[in-house]
C-alpha cells in the first residue's frame, strides 16, 4: 500500500474535496518503501531519464546530396521538445543505418535511366549515449533535380523508452507505413507533373532550336557547316535525347506498381475525400486511380497553364541550386496530410509504454468477450477497423498468409515479427547473448525459418529483391515466432482454452536478449522495380554498424540471473545502488512470457499483497481459439452438473476477495491510480490513451466517476438506488435545475447495464411526461420537475407509473425505491472507500461489474440450470438448481440474486437476437413494494 | 405516492384511500404478468383485437382501428411481437372485424380476415400473404357487425339489413331493409338461427336453404323480442340452450336460444334493495351510462356483465347474482373475459386493466392469518385493504366475491379491448395507439433460455473445441 502523502501527490486536483478523507498516516512499519526515483515523478519501472529530451517526438531527416544528413522538421514542432538533444548527430545515426540504399540512375546493359520502387526499411536503433530509441522509416522521394532522380529521407520515432519501441513495434511499423505511403503518393503526383513540365520545356526548347537550325541552315548556302551550326545540332540531338528519357520516366512513375491492390485489401492512401481534394486546388487529373493506368498519355493535357520555358543547354551545376524542400517535392495535400498522420502518431504513442499495453491488453481482452462485452463495457472501438488488419493489408499478404498469422499468433512478449506479413529478414549485431544455453536452439530454428522465408519469397514475389541473409551474425527475430508456434500446437492440444503457463515458459529458451547496445536492424528487403533483372546486382547485405558503446559497461548492465519468475530478487536488484544500469535488465527479465500468463485474472495478479503493483503490463496478443473454446469450457450435459466450474470461480472470487477485506480492493484501485497518475504526472510524459476517439469517452469516464463518488458519498441511500439501475428497474432523477440533475444522471450512468453505443438507456434531460414505452426505453431518465398544472399531470404519470419506476428526488434528495438488503453494492459503492479520484473509481466499479459479468455468463450458459437434465425431470427441481446456484455457487444473496438474473436475461437477448433485427426492447418488472427513503 | 412526489417528502397514503375503488398494493404475488412488451405502429385508438390462427403456435393476432386516418391495420406475431403485415384498404374507421378460418371441407387452407368499415365496404383480406383478397363495396349502410358461420362456410354482414355471403364472396340472399340504424350485434344460434340486436329489439333470423342449389340459403324473419327497454348493446351466446343480452340501461336477459323465451331477467343491478348495504352515494349518482351492459362473458354456470364501472357474477342456476364488484375501475369496464382459473379480467376506460379472482366467502377466515408480521408494510397494508374489501362483499353476497389479484397499469388511456393468450399472456389494445404484450417473465425467461441453447447448439458452440 502507498502511504496516504504519496497519493496526494498525485491527486491534486480534487484536493480540496479530499480535506475531509486526509487520514493520519500509517505506522512507518506498515508502509512500503518508497521507490527511489518517485521524487522525480517517475513510476517504478520507468527509465530513470538520462535522454536530453523531454518527451517522444517525430523527427524526419534528409541525406541530403549537397550536405549530407540533416533533420528537416520535428513533430511536435517544438523546440522544447527536442531540448538539448543534437537532432543532426541523431540526424546522422539514423540515415547511416539505411543499408538498402535503392538504386536509380543507369544500370548497366540500360540505355535509360530507370526508377525502382523501393519498399521502406524499417530500423529500430538505440543510441545509449543520446538515451535515445528510434524506430526509424526509411523512405526515397523522387526529385527530378537530385542525384539519380532521388532523395532519401526519414521518419524517426525517438523515445526514451527502448521497450515501447521495441513493444510497440508493429504498431509503430504499421503507422508509419501509411504516412509514408501517403507521402509517397504525394511525391509521385508532384513528380510526375514535373517530369511533365520538363517535357514541355525540352520540346519547346527543341521547336525552337529546331527552328534556329532552319534559320542557319537558310542563312548559310555555303555547304559546309559552321561550329555553331554543329554546335546546334549536338544540342538539338542531346534534347531528343533527353525527351525519350523523360518520357520513359514519365511513364515509369504513371505504372507505379499497384498490383498490391490485386492481391490483398491493400489501400494505397486515398484522400478521404475526392471533393475535398478538388477544392484545394490541386488538379485531380493525376489521382492514384489514374496512376494506375499505365496508358495514360495525355501528357499535356494536365497543365495547359504552364508556359514553357527555353532550357539552356548547360545546365547549372548541381551544387549551386537549391535543392526542393519537402514540401515542394510532395503534393500539398498530401504533404498536409503526412503532417495529420505523424501527429496523430505523435498522439497516439504518448506516454508510458505501460499505458499503451494496458491499453491494448483490456482491448484485447474485450474482444474475446463477445458475449458479454456489450454490458458494462464501450465497445464502439471494437467496431474499428483492428490496426493489425491495416497493416497486413500493408504488407499486401495473401490470405492464407494472414489466416497463417492469425493461428500463430502467441503471447510473445517481444515484438513479433510474422515472416509472411513482413517478408523480411532480420539481422541483429549482438553485442552479448546472455543466455547461452539457447544458443543451441537457435541455429536449427533459424534454419528452418530461413527456409520457409525462401519458400516465402519465391511464393510470395517473384521479382522480388534478393534476400539479404547472410553471414552467421543474422539472426531472424521471426525464429521466436514460429517457434513459439510450434510449442505452442504442442502443448496447447491439452489446454485449450486460455494461454497456458506452459507454453509460455517454454518461449523463454527461444527468447533473445536484447542488450542495449545493440542494434537491431529490421528491413523489408523486398522491393519492387518495373524491371527485375537490375536487381540481379547484390547489396550490402547486412550492416555490421559495430556498436561504438562499451562493450563491459553492457555486461554489467547485464545480471546474470534472469530468472523472470524471481519477482523478489528483482526487487533486490532494484534496491541496489546502481539501479540506473540495472533498470533496463530488469525490465526485460519482467518481459517474460510467465508474467503475460496470468492474463485471465488480470485483475489480482499484478497486485502483491501489499498491493502495489510491480510487473508493467505486457502485451497481448489475442489467441483467437480462446473466444470459441470459452464456450466449449462450460455446458456440456453432464460433465458440469457437479457445479465443478463454479466452485473454481467462487473460490477465487468471492472467497478471495472477501477475506481480503474490501478495503484491500480500495487499496489495489488506489496504487493502480497511482501508477496512472505517475505516468501522467511524468515530467516528460503527457497520458495519452491509445486511440484519440476514446479521450472523449476517457474524460466522460473521469467525469462520471467523480461524480459516482460524490453521489455514493452524498447520498446514504445510494445503494437502493444502484441496485435499481442493476436490476432494470428505470430510475429517475427529479429535480427542476437541469444542471444538478444531469449531474446526477451522468453519476448513476456508469452502473446501467448495456450502456451501450447501440441500446443508449441513458436519457439525461426529459422534459415532457414520460410514457410506459421510455420505460422499455431508458433505464436512467433526468426528468424536469416543472412548477405548473403540466407539471402535475407528469407527476400523476409518475405515481401511475411507479411500480416500473424508482424516483430520486433531487430537489428533498428522497429516494423511492424497492428495499435493497444484497451485499453486491456495497462492495461497488461503498461511501468510506478511499478512493479518491474519479478515474480510479470508474475502474473499481468496472471491475466489480466485470466479476459481476462473468457470473451472469456462467449463469446464462450453464444449461442445467434453465434445462432439465433428465426429461421427465420436473420443472420445480430445475428452478431450485437454479436458485442453489445463485445462492450456493455464485454467493448471491438476497436481492443480488435479481441483478444476475436480469443480466443473464439481457445476455440471452443479446445472443438470441438475430443478426439483422434489434432486440425488442423487453420492460421485465417485478411487483415489490417500494420504500421512501430520506436523508 | 403522488402526494409525495408534489409536496416533496410525505408518506404517500392518500389517493387510495380517497378513492371507493379498491386498490392493490405494489406486490402482487398472484399477478404472473412481470413483463411486457409494447408494439407501436398504429397512428389512432385500437379498437380490436383478433386473434387469427394458432396453428403455428406463433399466434399472430389483429388490429384495426377507427377515427379518419387512412386505414391500416396491422399483423401482429404475439411471441416476439414482430409486426407482420399493414394492412392498407379502407378509408374510413373500421367498424368490426373477423377472422375466418378455413373450413375443414375447403381445399385452399387460408386464413382470411373480413373487415367491416364506415366507409361502406367490407374486405377480405388473406392473412398469410398479408393481400387484400377482394372487396365488396355495394352496402347501402355502414355494416356494424361481422359474424362467421363456420359450420356452414358462410357469413353474415348486418348493417341497415342482414347479408349473408360465402366463401367466395357471392351474396347469397339478404333481408329486406330493417331499420336506420342497423343491426347492432350479430350472434349465432342452433338450428341455423342467428339473433340480431336492432336498436331495442333482437330479431330472430333462420336460415334455409334454398332448393335451387347446393350452396344457396334464405333468411327468414322467424320473430322478433321487444323486452329490452333501451338499446341492446351487449349479445352473448352461453351455450346450445341460452344466450344474453344486455342493454343500456342495465338489463340483463336470459332468453331460451331454442324457442327464444326469456327464462330469466335481471335488471335492478343498481338497485339497493338487491343489495341494501350499497354505498348512497352510488345510488345517487345513477345515470344510464353507469349501468349500461357494456359487455357480457361466460362460461358454463355464470354470466359475467361489466355493468357501468362495475362488474357483475350471475349465476344461471341460482338466477341471481352471486358476486358482484360495484366500483371495479376508475372508469366504465370496457371489456371482461373469464379466465379458466376462476380468474376474470377486466379492461377499463381508466387505462387500467385488472385480474379478479371469484372466491367462495368460506376461504376467507384462513387468509389473513399469516400477513401483518414479518411481511412489509406494503404488504400488510395491501392485504388489510382487501380484507376490508372482503368483509363488505361478504355482507352483500353470502357465496362468493371478486378478489382484485393484480393490476395491470401500461396504458395511458382507455383500454378499449384485451385477448387473453392462455399461457403466453394477454394483449391490450388501447386509445394511446399503443398494442401491449403482457406476459409471463418466469415463462419467456425460460422460453429464451430453451431458444439460446438451441441457438448455442446450431452454432456449435456446446461441443468442446480441442
Amino acid at each position: 500500500m502507498i502511504s496516504a502523502p504519496d497519493v496526494v501527490a498525485f491527486t491534486r486536483e480534487e484536493e480540496l474535496e479530499d480535506e475531509l478523507y486526509n487520514e493520519p498516516p500509517l505506522p512507518e512499519e506498515y508502509s512500503v518503501p518508497l521507490f527511489p526515483f518517485a521524487s522525480h515523478g517517475a513510476n517504478p519501472w520507468a527509465k530513470v531519464a538520462s535522454s536530453k529530451f523531454t518527451r517522444d517526438f517525430i523527427l524526419i531527416s534528409e541525406f541530403s546530396e549537397q550536405v549530407g544528413p540533416q533533420p528537416l522538421l520535428t513533430i511536435p514542432d517544438d523546440a522544447k521538445v527536442s531540448g538539448t538533444f543534437d537532432l543532426n548527430y541523431f540526424s546522422l545515426r539514423i540515415m547511416s543505418v539505411d543499408y538498402q540504399a535503392s538504386f536509380v540512375g543507369h544500370p548497366p546493359g540500360s540505355a535509360y535511366p530507370k526508377l525502382n520502387f523501393v519498399e521502406d526499411s524499417k530500423v529500430v536503433l538505440g543510441d545509449s549515449k543520446e538515451g535515445a530509441f528510434a524506430y526509424v522509416h526509411h523512405l526515397t522521394l523522387y526529385d527530378l533535380e537530385a542525384r539519380g532522380f532521388v532523395r532519401p529521407f526519414c521518419m524517426a520515432y525517438i523515445s526514451a523508452d527502448e521497450h515501447k519501441i521495441m513493444q510497440q513495434f508493429q504498431e509503430l511499423s504499421a503507422e508509419f507505413s501509411k504516412a509514408s505511403e501517403c507521402l509517397k503518393t504525394g511525391n509521385r503526383k508532384a513528380f510526375a507533373n514535373e517530369l511533365e513540365k520538363k517535357l514541355k520545356d525540352l520540346d519547346y526548347t527543341r521547336t525552337v532550336l529546331h527552328n534556329e537550325t532552319e534559320i542557319q541552315k537558310k542563312a548559310n548556302d555555303k555547304g559546309y557547316y559552321t561550329t555553331q551550326a554543329i554546335e546546334k545540332a549536338n544540342e538539338l540531338a542531346s534534347v531528343e535525347k533527353s525527351i525519350i528519357e523523360h518520357q520513359d520516366l514519365l511513364k515509369q512513375i504513371r505504372s507505379y506498381p499497384y498490383r498490391k491492390l490485386k492481391e490483398s485489401d491493400f489501400r494505397p492512401y486515398e484522400p478521404e475525400c475526392v471533393l475535398d481534394q478538388a477544392n484545394t486546388g490541386c488538379d485531380q487529373d493525376l489521382t492514384t486511380s489514374d496512376l494506375a493506368e499505365p496508358g495514360e498519355t495525355h501528357l499535356y493535357a494536365h497543365v495547359p497553364s504552364y508556359t514553357p520555358k527555353l532550357i539552356k543547354a548547360k545546365s547549372a551545376k548541381c551544387f549551386d541550386k537549391k535543392l526542393k524542400t519537402l514540401e515542394e517535392l510532395c503534393d500539398i495535400y498530401f504533404f498536409t496530410q503526412t503532417l495529420d498522420q505523424l501527429h496523430q502518431i505523435e498522439r497516439t504513442f504518448r506516454g508510458d509504454v505501460c499505458y499503451l499495453l494496458t491499453d491494448q491488453i483490456s482491448r484485447a481482452l474485450l474482444k474475446q468477450q463477445s458475449v458479454t462485452n456489450f454490458l458494462f463495457e464501450d465497445v464502439s472501438f471494437l467496431d474499428e477497423k483492428p490496426p493489425e488488419k491495416q497493416y497486413r493489408g500493408c504488407q499486401g499478404l495473401s490470405q492464407d498468409a494472414i489466416d497463417r498469422k492469425c493461428s500463430e499468433e502467441s503471447p510473445a512478449p517481444k515484438v513479433v515479427i510474422s515472416l509472411g506479413s513482413y517478408k523480411s529478414s532480420v539481422e541483429c549485431v549482438p553485442i552479448k547473448m546472455e543466455q547461452e544455453i539457447e544458443d543451441s536452439q537457435e541455429p536449427k530454428l533459424t534454419e528452418s525459418v530461413t527456409f520457409e522465408h525462401q519458400e516465402n519469397l519465391d511464393y510470395l514475389d517473384a521479382d522480388i529483391k534478393g534476400s539479404i541473409s547472410s553471414g552467421e551474425s543474422i539472426e531472424v527475430l521471426g525464429t521466436e515466432k514460429s517457434a513459439s508456434g510450434l510449442t505452442k500446437s504442442e502443448s496447447q492440444a491439452s489446454l485449450p482454452v486460455s494461454p497456458s503457463p506452459q507454453a509460455g515458459r517454454s518461449k523463454v529458451g527461444s527468447r533473445r536478449t536484447v542488450s542495449e547496445d545493440s542494434i537491431e536492424v529490421l528491413s523489408t528487403c523486398p522491393s519492387e522495380s518495373l524491371i527485375p533483372e537490375d536487381f540481379k546486382a547484390s547489396y550490402p547485405s547486412a550492416i555490421n554498424e559495430e556498436s561504438y558503446m562499451d562493450d563491459e559497461e553492457g555486461g554489467l548492465r547485464f545480471t546474470p540471473k534472469l530468472n523472470p519468475d524471481n519477482t523478489e530478487e528483482q526487487e533486490d536488484i532494484s534496491k541496489q545502488e546502481n539501479l540506473v544500469q540495472v533498470d533496463s535488465a530488469c525490465c526485460i527479465g519482467k518481459e517474460s512470457p510467465n508474467f503475460l500468463e496470468p492474463v485471465p485474472d488480470l485483475g489480482q495478479k499484478p497486485c502483491d499483497e501489499d498491493g502495489v503493483v510491480r510487473i508493467p503490463p505486457q502485451p497481448y496478443r489475442p489467441v483467437e481459439q480462446g473466444l470459441r473454446g470459452s464456450f466449449g469450457g462450460f455446458p456440456s450435459h453432464d460433465g458440469v452438473s457437479g457445479g465443478l466450474l463454479p466452485y473454481e470461480l467462487d473460490s477465487r472470487y468471492l472467497a478471495g476477495n472477501r477475506e481480503v477485506s474490501k478495503s484491500s480492493l480500495d487499496e489495489c484501485s488506489d496504487s493502480m491510480s497511482y501508477i496512472s497518475s505517475a505516468a501522467s504526472t511524468c515530467s516528460d510524459r503527457t497520458p495519452s490513451p491509445a486511440h484519440l476517439a476514446c479521450q472523449a469517452s476517457e474524460r466522460h469516464k473521469k467525469k462520471a466517476g467523480q461524480n459516482a463518488l460524490r453521489f455514493i458519498r452524498q447520498y446514504p441511500f445510494a445503494h437502493p438506488a444502484i441496485y435499481s439501475l442493476l436490476s432494470g428497474r428505470t430510475l429517475i432523477v427529479l429535480g427542476e435545475e437541469e444542471a444538478i440533475v444531469k449531474k446526477l444522471v451522468t453519476a448513476l450512468s456508469i452502473f446501467v447495464p448495456n450502456s451501450g453505443v447501440y441500446a443508449k438507456p441513458v436519457k439525461h434531460w426529459v422534459t415532457s411526461p414520460l410514457h410506459v414505452v421510455d420505460f422499455q426505453k431508458w433505464k436512467l431518465i433526468g426528468l424536469q420537475r416543472v412548477v405548473s398544472p403540466a407539471g402535475v399531470n407528469m407527476l400523476h404519470v409518475l405515481s401511475r407509473y411507479s411500480r416500473y419506476v424508482s424516483i430520486l428526488d433531487a430537489d428533498s434528495k428522497t429516494l423511492r425505491c424497492p428495499l435493497y438488503k444484497g451485499t453486491l453494492v456495497s462492495r461497488l459503492a461503498d461511501h468510506r472507500t478511499q478512493i479518491k479520484r474519479g478515474s480510479t473509481y470508474y475502474m473499481h466499479v468496472q471491475s466489480i461489474l466485470t466479476q459481476l459479468c462473468s457470473k451472469a455468463f456462467l449463469f446464462t450458459f450453464c444449461h442445467h440450470l434453465h434445462l432439465p437434465i433428465s426429461e421427465r425431470e420436473p420443472e420445480e427441481s430445475v428452478v431450485n438448481r437454479r436458485m442453489n446456484f445463485l445462492k450456493l455457487q455464485l454467493g448471491l444473496a438476497n436481492e443480488d440474486i435479481k441483478i444476475v438474473q436480469y443480466l443473464a436475461e439481457l445476455l440471452k437477448l443479446q445472443y438470441i437476437q438475430e443478426p439483422g433485427q434489434g432486440v425488442n426492447p423487453l420492460l421485465r418488472f417485478d411487483y415489490v413494494p417500494s420504500f421512501l427513503y430520506k436523508i | 405516492m403522488l402526494r409525495w412526489l408534489i409536496g416533496g417528502g410525505r408518506e404517500p397514503q392518500g389517493l387510495a384511500e380517497k378513492s371507493s375503488v379498491q386498490t392493490i398494493g405494489e406486490e402482487q404475488i398472484q399477478n404472473p404478468y412481470t413483463e411486457l412488451l409494447v408494439l407501436k405502429g398504429h397512428q389512432d385508438i385500437v379498437r380490436f383485437l383478433v386473434q387469427i390462427d394458432d396453428c403455428r403456435y406463433e399466434i399472430a393476432f389483429q388490429i384495426a382501428f377507427s377515427k379518419f386516418l387512412p386505414l391500416v391495420f396491422h399483423v401482429f406475431i404475439f411471441q416476439t411481437g414482430e409486426k407482420l403485415f399493414e394492412l392498407h384498404g379502407h378509408t374510413h374507421k373500421i367498424t368490426a372485424i373477423a377472422p375466418f378460418s378455413p373450413s375443414d371441407a375447403s381445399e385452399e387452407k387460408k386464413h382470411l380476415i373480413l373487415t367491416a368499415s364506415a366507409d361502406r365496404t367490407v374486405i377480405v383480406w388473406d392473412c398469410t400473404s398479408g393481400r387484400q383478397v377482394q372487396k365488396v363495396s355495394c352496402f347501402h349502410s355502414t355494416v356494424k357487425c361481422l359474424t362467421v358461420l363456420q359450420r356452414l362456410d358462410v357469413w353474415l354482414s348486418g348493417g341497415s339489413d342482414l347479408c349473408v355471403w360465402n366463401r367466395k364472396l357471392d351474396l347469397l340472399c339478404k333481408t329486406s331493409h330493417l331499420t336506420d340504424a342497423g343491426i347492432s350485434a350479430l350472434v349465432e344460434l342452433p338450428k341455423n338461427c342467428v339473433a340480431a340486436a336492432v336498436g331495442k329489439e333482437l330479431i330472430i333470423f333462420r336460415l334455409i336453404a334454398s332448393n335451387e342449389w347446393s350452396e344457396g340459403w334464405n333468411v327468414l324473419e322467424v320473430k322478433r323480442l321487444v323486452d329490452h327497454q333501451d338499446n341492446i348493446l351487449s349479445l352473448v351466446s352461453v351455450n346450445d340452450l341460452t344466450f344474453v343480452t344486455g342493454s343500456h340501461v342495465g338489463e340483463l336477459i336470459v332468453w331460451d336460444a331454442l324457442d327464444w323465451t326469456k327464462q330469466a331477467c335481471e335488471c335492478n343491478f343498481w338497485d339497493s334493495s338487491v343489495h341494501p348495504d350499497a354505498q348512497p352515494e352510488i345510488k345517487l349518482s345513477q345515470s344510464p351510462n353507469e349501468t349500461s351492459v357494456q359487455h357480457l362473458t361466460s362460461d358454463e354456470e355464470c354470466v359475467f356483465a361489466a355493468v357501468g364501472k362495475g362488474i357483475y357474477v350471475y349465476n344461471l342456476q341460482m338466477k341471481r347474482v352471486i358476486a358482484c364488484q360495484r366500483t371495479a375501475h376508475d372508469s366504465s369496464v370496457l371489456h371482461i373475459e373469464k379466465l379458466p382459473n376462476r380468474q376474470l379480467i377486466s379492461c377499463s376506460e381508466d387505462g387500467s386493466v385488472r385480474i379478479w379472482e371469484l372466491r367462495e366467502k368460506q376461504q376467507l377466515p384462513a387468509e389473513p392469518v399469516p400477513t401483518g408480521f414479518f411481511n412489509m408494510w406494503g404488504f400488510g397494508r395491501t392485504n388489510k385493504q382487501a380484507n376490508q374489501a372482503a368483509k363488505k362483499m361478504q355482507e352483500n353476497t353470502p357465496m362468493h366475491f371478486l378478489e382484485l389479484v393484480g393490476d395491470l397499469i401500461g396504458h395511458s388511456s382507455a383500454v378499449q379491448m384485451f385477448l387473453y393468450f392462455g399461457e403466453l399472456g394477454l394483449a391490450t389494445c388501447s386509445a394511446d395507439h399503443l398494442v401491449i404484450l403482457w406476459k409471463d417473465g418466469e415463462r419467456e425467461s425460460r422460453l429464451r433460455s430453451l431458444t439460446l441453447f438451441q441457438k448455442l447448439a446450431q452454432n456449435g458452440d456446446l461441443q468442446l473445441k480441442v
